[in-house]
């Protein structure tokens, strides 16, 4: 396997994201940056949606913009395979359109190994999506791990819903 | 940082030499009175901790109050140190009464025993001219009569709590035999909120929950800190710009930095314990590999290349071997490998998977997460032997070893509300408790002894 790193170092050159918040010791010094990491925008009250939107797709796919996965597993079944085929098909439509698929893992796994799962599950999925001719440079990825659930239970159904790929349209 | 300095209790300092603030210290002739160990089993021990006196009641910039008041919570905080482990049975300040100066050093050895006291810790507590603290610890067995042992530290008032724990870890390692550990820190992820849209902040505080401080507002998820050793900066992955990346926290300057500018999602970042090297794992195109680099910049080597997930490390104490949990047989396991990568070899052979492996400070076992029903913190030798569980419930996770390698903190998460809470546990695993913190909390870290 090839082992060159594509990826500069800047440890040295010391990118420096954050401000300097000054002694005061009440005041947190910022967060490396602003806000919020991969919003999943609700597609509630869906009237009539620009066409191409995220509103739009979620209309759409009607619960098949997520896919889902059996206990630390990331293989790409049936009936995962016709969700993505319905994303794939929108995406032709609308090839301008970019898309973000997020991994997660239920919250019967370690906190480092769900992100790396989450991060597998959701590449599963892109390269299904490319397999089905959609252009990879169109799909970023991004793995939440067990810390964004959205089934809250802790048994074998939320847990079932919780080990997913969702996609989403970036703007 | 400020820097704790520490003295030698002059063999014969005197109240009145006390009482003249002129009080240079002069040292101990090394070889007098070293290890003379306590004349008990140290889970015996009812441990007497009265507060300590001062030659002069006056103010401070402490946030204790005046020097009496200060005296008094020394010997609190030393109670507390003492308590929470296990091995004594300390009585605190607020149900003794308080020595005065003179018997600091000349202990009524026929009243404490009459309380039934086998080992008393007095002390004092004095301001400087410069507003510093100087506090004298000493030790006596109260059955022979005799000093166990003494030392004394001058710090600056807002460290005051740091000479405190510095006695109570010459009280422990004199009685136990074991090395100190009070006087460290630990960093660790404050949650708060609903299950669905917790907040995860970046938090330190000192081994026993006092000083804690949020370093980051929680705008951005944050996971997985690491203590580097010297306690300068913070290693810890953040969701700042949407994907999971690798930061270096300054905690000097308040200021924080990428690790590492990457195309791909980069996870659990460790320190080598001389702080000279980094790993952290990257995923790319969904198989995760481990990385080294060195910390002070340059060309990083990746270690593991085996189709699947390869991540986190823990060095032997040594920096020559590395444990680290890979999923390349079909489930986690933890396997070993030398500091190049060569040489992987799995050592978990327990049943259900194995995962966040963490090298004792003592080098003798490797602590980690089984997962086979409930999630247990575990314990096993490096050759993959001699396993045994430390805790048993729902789901405990992610060790981290005090630096003496004697007690272990992890993270419990509560079925259905999926609350977590820092926990530790002693290597019996009979001893174990919550740790107090302003809410809930995950992922601790535990550095080293400071200097």
């Amino acid at each position: 396997m090839n082992k060159r790193l594509t990826m500069s170092l800047v440890l040295a050159s010391g990118l420096v994201l954050s401000a300097c918040s000054k002694k005061a010791p009440q005041i947190l010094p910022p967060d490396p940056g602003g806000s919020a990491a991969g919003q999943t925008t609700d597609g509630s009250g869906s009237t009539a949606a620009v066409p191409g939107s995220q509103a739009d797709f979620q209309a759409q796919m009607m619960g098949l913009d997520t896919i889902l996965f059996d206990t630390d597993r990331y293989n790409i079944d049936a009936t995962d395979q016709a969700a993505l085929a319905s994303q794939a098909q929108w995406l032709t439509r609308y090839p301008a359109k970019r898309i973000s698929v997020e991994g997660h893992a239920d919250e019967r796994g370690t906190r480092e190994y769900n992100l790396a799962l989450g991060e597998r599950r959701a590449n599963a999925a892109k390269n299904y999506l490319v397999s089905l001719g959609v252009d990879a440079g169109r799909i970023t990825t991004v793995s939440h791990g067990k810390e964004k659930p959205l089934a809250l239970g802790s048994d074998e159904a939320s847990w079932a819903q919780n080990r997913r790929a969702v996609t989403a349209t970036v703007d | 940082m400020k820097l704790i300095i520490p003295f030698v209790l002059a063999l014969t300092l005197s109240a009145s030499a006390l009482s003249a603030q002129t009080a240079t210290p002069t040292p101990v002739p090394a070889e007098v009175e070293e290890d003379v160990v306590g004349s008990l089993s140290a889970n015996d021990a009812k441990i007497a901790i009265p507060a300590f006196a001062t030659n002069a009641d006056v103010p401070t910039q402490t946030s204790a109050g005046s020097t009496s008041t200060l005296g008094f919570s020394v010997a609190n905080v030393i109670f507390g140190n003492l308590r929470s482990n296990g091995l004594f049975k300390p009585t605190g300040p607020s149900s003794l009464p308080r020595p005065a100066l003179a018997q600091v050093q000349s202990p009524d050895y026929g009243g404490w025993r009459g309380r039934g006291t086998d080992m008393l810790i007095q002390g004092y507590v004095r301001a400087e001219a410069n507003g510093n603290i100087t506090v004298g610890c000493y030790l006596y067995d109260v059955g022979l009569g005799e000093q166990v042992a003494k030392a004394g530290w001058t710090v600056p008032p807002g460290e005051w709590r740091r000479a405190a724990h510095k006695c109570a870890d010459m009280v422990y390692s004199k009685l136990s035999g074991e090395n100190p550990f009070f006087d460290s820190r630990i960093a660790y992820i404050a949650e708060t909120g609903p299950k669905n849209r917790r907040m995860k902040r970046l938090a330190i505080m000192d081994s026993d929950g006092a000083n804690h401080r949020y370093l980051t507002t929680g705008q951005s998820t944050a996971l997985t800190p690491r203590y580097s050793p010297d306690y300068k900066s913070i290693l810890y992955l953040s969701y700042y710009n949407g994907q999971p990346r690798i930061y270096i926290y300054d905690l000097a300057t308040d200021r924080q930095r990428l690790l590492l500018q990457s195309q791909h999602p980069l996870f659990a970042p460790r320190w080598s314990p001389d702080g000279r090297w980094i790993l952290y794992s990257m995923a790319t195109g969904g198989n995760t590999d481990i990385y080294k680099m060195p910390s002070a910049g340059g060309a990083a080597v990746k270690l593991t290349d085996a189709p699947g997930i390869d991540i986190g490390g823990s060095f032997s104490p040594d920096g020559q071997r590395i444990v680290f949990e890979s999923d390349r047989s079909g489930s986690q396991q933890v396997y070993v490998m030398n500091l190049d990568g060569s040489g992987q070899k799995r050592i978990s052979f327990f049943g259900g998977r194995a995962a966040t492996p963490e090298w004792s400070p003592r080098g003798d076992q490797i602590a980690f997460t089984h997962m086979a029903g409930n999630f247990r913190i575990a314990l096993m030798d490096p050759a993959g032997g001699n396993l045994r569980y430390l805790t048993d419930s729902w789901q405990d996770e992610a060790p981290t070893w005090a630096p003496n390698g004697r007690l272990i903190q992890f993270f419990r998460t509560t079925r259905g509300s999926g609350k977590a809470g820092v926990w530790q546990v002693d290597l019996t695993g009979k001893n174990e408790r919550k740790l107090e913190t302003p809410g809930d909390g995950s992922d601790p870290a535990w550095g080293p002894l400071r200097p």
